[in-house]
């Protein structure tokens, strides 16, 4: 394998990026730079398809390995995919075109710099899910703060500072521990390339506190109660496709990283620490479900929700089961599906009204039916209706969970009620009802592009929910050798 | 004799700067000329020193009373280039104050001189001199605008602290020369008793001198004042090119006579560090007014690159040395950009100046954030760079304390470095200014971000630029 296939996926978006740095922004370019981004952004899938095809799921080995000479001596420039972080790349190159192509109306100002935003982001996100070397992912990990600031800054909303503010503070904030920890990872073993790692081990004297360290960072990330309180301002504030690239990549940055480096690195601390996740995890889904419950805000409501279902993907994390592992990707691929959806549903009745609010809406199923159609596919596959993706995970989640914690798998799933009746709720007071409000009869039904958008969503949400064979095939092998790694590591304590 | 070649790089500039005085003095409106001169000289001395000095090993000249090594001449080639570079940015800056003359350069020469001198010192008494050259030229210097009243403020506020610091100095080494029976840096080793405590006081006065030189906190009281009332072109001098050296003496005082008594001054430059990083950081965020901003967040910067000399071994130096070239390149950027903020010949320094640059000058703004990511330590760019090779150094002393203080420290200082870009890039745009800008200051503000957005690709070039300094 010659072709450095995964470089070029990190590189070819920021060189897209460059192209609409030296473009004019006006008027007359603005169709000139959305197809430059979306050309560039859509090769970039297509060429994530190819890496999937040539992928092979039958080892859990990494593939398409690069390895260069950064710094001398010190760090390697290692890039490599398992079955993990395979499945993030190509979210990330699907979700991204996407998100390009719903700029239509909601990004008036500005048009070349906000896609020069969105594809540095693409570049930094997939670097982070295929970085092999701590530094190299701590660097694509942290970079990608400052394109999402100016997205929440620049194109927000009203209160867009204070979120900017706050989303980049927190996030900094974890991860400089984070950093700590790298270093002192390098100063134990004296390498911070993942595989070797993996293979050498960690003293077991500084796991709990490298582990804290990491988790300080995941958990701002992921976001876990009760650090979560940045995500709902930063949803709400940002333009809509700056909370779905939040919402359907960012946030499994931190899910990944739990996999790949906390679970990998540091199993007996992770062992140590499982009844701490387990209570985070289950104070986020109850607790940020009932929260959900008494939104006002639609974006606000979704921001929260998402909360639970992260707290469904940590719980799954570290059960340590073969089904709770697997459950928590498909959770975080089909989360990633449906939130970006449900935020472009919301944009879409934005963009007609200019309001968040439920109670502004209500009874509009009969003037834009098309748009409810969708809008229902999406709250159900939220709340995880058998046939829809959502299902799936948190089927193989709470599976998992049963096995490891009787209790624990019992309040999650109590959550699932909950999570049904706050997207019931949501879609009852939106959709359905008297019609009020009689602005919302000068409302127009989905344009194409918008429909495209959702129905591309909402495909693989219905296929991967009735057939999710494809993404398991891929992650299994890695998954059952990672426990199989953390068992083995946790006998021998190393 | 042959020795006198090492020095070739100090009495060349000496001459120049004796030449050109008195050029200036016979020719008259001959500001240009010696403008060009001067750069002329730095470029020339920089020159000669890569050439002379860098190949050769450890040589000590005048009763060993001078040193010439890899560490001083990769610090005087830093300083005179940084020197350079401010010189040539801020011609157009002076004109507008009608204080173009032929002092400035010279001025500028000679403080850069007593710099030079400083590094290659090897002895309490040649550091001194070394010392009060540089900062007799830069009182100077900072009155240079003396129509002004907050330019002569500044001027004498920083001549009375800073004379009062070089009387600490000046007492902490008559107490060392009192102890040690040498004024030598390899003597006072050799003499050195450790459980002398005098010894410790000397060494403490010392390094209170160097701290208020080098703006540490709690030394740093005079650098808001003194930073906000120079000139600017001259305020971009002090931030970056008097650090440079005295972070040599630093290293150099703390490493060859005392390197026995690390624990004794170990826990002070932590303290120094600690001090420096977090008062730095919190104190800047109330700031108005953008050169007191920086002054704030150079002291911050200082805090960082104590730290690794706090550390006690050659990785602590050279990440020290890596971080203060870089906060010198981002500096330079900084201030292009500061000296870009003019309209109708007045300049603009207060942070609501700034707002809605980037509707109405993108590039500028663009720069303007790249810098200030840099400066506020977010990879990919070079300001990431050299807080981490810095905590890498303090990580492998395991002075976890310093490290946890000073990255949480960063946090703080991110928030009003991004305040700088909210101004810019969230709020409403004000009037344009002006772009007709000299092509120095353009070019200096290029390259700068430049070098700053693609260190990522090169990080190993600095690495192996300082790895051969070796002072333990």
């Amino acid at each position: 394998m010659n072709f450095p296939i995964l470089s070029s996926l990190i590189l070819l978006p920021s060189i897209g990026a460059l192209f609409l740095f030296f473009t004019k922004s006006n008027k007359k370019n603005n169709f000139t730079i959305k197809y430059v981004a979306l050309f560039t952004s859509a090769v970039n899938f297509f060429l994530s398809i190819y890496l999937w095809i040539l992928f092979d799921s039958s080892t859990s080995e990494f593939q398409f390995v690069e390895e260069r000479i950064w710094i001398k001596d010190f760090i390697n420039y290692k890039v490599g995919v398992d079955g993990i972080s395979i499945l993030f790349i190509l979210l990330t190159t699907f979700i991204t075109p996407l998100c390009i192509l719903s700029v239509n109306n909601s990004i008036k100002e500005r048009l070349s710099e906000f896609l020069i935003a969105v594809l540095i982001m693409e570049s930094f996100m997939i670097g982070v899910f295929c970085s092999l070397d701590l530094v190299i992912f701590y660097l694509f990990f942290e970079a990608g703060l400052i394109p999402m600031f100016l997205i929440i800054g620049i194109w927000g909303g009203s209160r867009r500072v204070y979120s900017a503010f706050k989303f980049f503070l927190y996030t900094l904030l974890g991860s400089v521990l984070m950093l700590v920890a790298i270093i002192t990872i390098y100063w134990l073993n004296g390498t911070t390339d993942v595989v070797k790692l993996y293979n050498s081990g960690i003293d077991i004297k500084y796991q709990n506190l490298l582990w804290l360290a990491f988790f300080s960072s995941f958990a701002v990330k992921t976001p876990m109660w009760p650090v979560h309180t940045w995500l709902p301002d930063a949803h709400v504030e940002a333009p809509t496709a700056g909370s779905v690239l939040l919402a359907a990549i960012l946030l499994k940055m931190a899910g990944y990283g739990f996999i790949r480096f906390s679970l990998g690195l540091f199993p007996s601390a992770s062992e140590i620490f499982t009844p701490l996740i387990y209570t985070l995890s289950v104070i986020a889904i109850i607790f940020t479900s009932f929260i959900a419950l008494m939104q006002e805000d639609m974006k606000k409501l979704i921001a929260y929700s998402s909360v639970a279902h992260m707290g469904y993907v940590t719980l799954g994390i570290f059960t340590i089961q073969q089904q709770g592992i697997e459950g928590s990707i498909i959770q975080m691929i089909s989360h990633g599906l449906v939130s970006a959806a449900l935020f472009l549903c919301v944009g879409v009745v934005y963009d007609r009204m200019h309001s968040r609010l439920i109670n502004t809406y209500g009874g509009i199923v009969s003037i834009i039916p098309k748009y409810s159609i969708l809008f229902m596919l999406f709250t159900l596959a939220a709340l995880g209706l058998p046939g829809t993706s959502g299902f799936v995970g948190e089927f193989l989640i709470l599976m998992g969970a049963f096995k490891d914690n009787f209790l624990v798998a019992v309040i999650a799933s109590l959550g699932v009620i909950i999570g049904a009746a706050y997207m019931l709720w949501l879609y009852k007071r939106v959709v359905f009802g008297k019609l009020i409000n009689t602005d919302l009869k000068q409302m127009l039904d989905l344009n194409r592009s918008e429909l495209f958008i959702l129905s591309c969503l909402a495909v693989p949400t219905l296929f991967f929910g009735f057939y999710p064979d494809p993404l398991i095939n891929t992650i299994e092998v890695s998954i059952s050798d990672l426990i199989d790694q953390y068992n083995f590591k946790l006998a021998s304590k190393t | 004799m042959e020795n006198l070649q090492l020095v070739l790089p100090e009495i060349f500039l000496s001459l120049s700067i004796m030449f050109l005085l008195i050029l200036g003095v016979f020719k008259k409106n001959s500001s240009r000329l010696v403008q060009s001169l001067s750069l002329a000289v730095l470029i020339v001395t920089a020159v000669i020193t890569f050439n002379e000095t860098i190949s050769i090993n450890e040589t000590k000249l005048f009763n060993n009373s001078i040193i010439i090594d890899y560490l001083s001449s990769l610090m005087k080639i830093i300083t005179l280039l940084a020197a350079f570079l401010v010189l040539i940015i801020s011609s157009n800056y002076l004109k507008t104050f009608q204080i173009f003359k032929i002092e400035y350069p010279i001025l500028i020469l000679s403080s850069v001189l007593g710099m030079m001198v400083m590094i290659n010192s090897n002895d309490l008494i040649i550091f001194y001199m070394g010392l009060e050259l540089q900062s007799l030229a830069l009182y100077v210097l900072a009155t240079f605008n003396r129509d002004q009243i907050k330019s002569s403020e500044a001027g004498l506020k920083y001549f009375v602290l800073s004379a009062l610091s070089s009387g600490l100095l000046l007492y902490g080494c008559s107490l060392i020369y009192g102890f040690t029976g040498s004024t030598n840096f390899n003597v006072i080793a050799n003499q050195l008793n450790t459980n002398e405590y005098a010894l410790t006081f000397g060494i403490v006065f010392i390094l209170v001198g160097l701290a208020f030189k080098i703006s540490a906190v709690p030394f740093h009281m005079w650098a808001p004042d003194v930073y906000e009332g120079s000139p600017t072109s001259v305020t971009l001098f002090f931030t970056m090119v008097p650090k440079i050296a005295a972070l040599t003496v630093f290293i150099r005082f703390l490493y060859v006579p005392f390197l026995n008594l690390i624990d004794q001054w170990q826990m002070i430059l932590i303290f120094l560090s600690i001090a420096s990083m977090l008062f730095g950081a919190i104190a800047a965020i109330g700031q108005t007014n953008l050169k007191r901003l920086v002054a704030y967040s150079s002291i911050g910067h200082v805090g960082y690159s104590l730290a690794g000399v706090a550390t006690g071994t050659n990785d602590g130096i050279q990440s020290s040395i890596i971080y203060i070239t870089i906060y010198v390149l981002m500096n330079l950027g900084l201030f292009s950009c500061l000296l870009m903020l003019k309209r109708d010949n007045q300049y603009y320094e207060k942070i609501d100046d700034l707002s809605g640059l980037s509707k109405n000058h993108p590039m500028l703004a663009i720069s303007f954030l790249i810098i200030l990511f840099s400066l506020a330590g977010i990879p990919p760019l070079a300001g990431f760079f050299a807080k981490f090779y810095v905590f890498k150094a303090v990580i492998e002393q395991s002075m976890y304390f310093l490290a946890i203080v000073g990255l949480l420290s960063t946090v703080v200082a991110a928030f009003y470095y991004l305040r700088l870009i909210k101004i810019m890039y969230f709020d409403k745009e004000k009037e344009k200014y002006d772009t007709d800008h000299g092509f120095w200051l353009k070019f200096s503000l290029t390259a700068s971000t430049l070098l700053i957005l693609i260190y990522f690709i090169f990080p190993s070039q600095l690495i192996e630029v300082v790895s051969r300094i070796n002072i333990i």
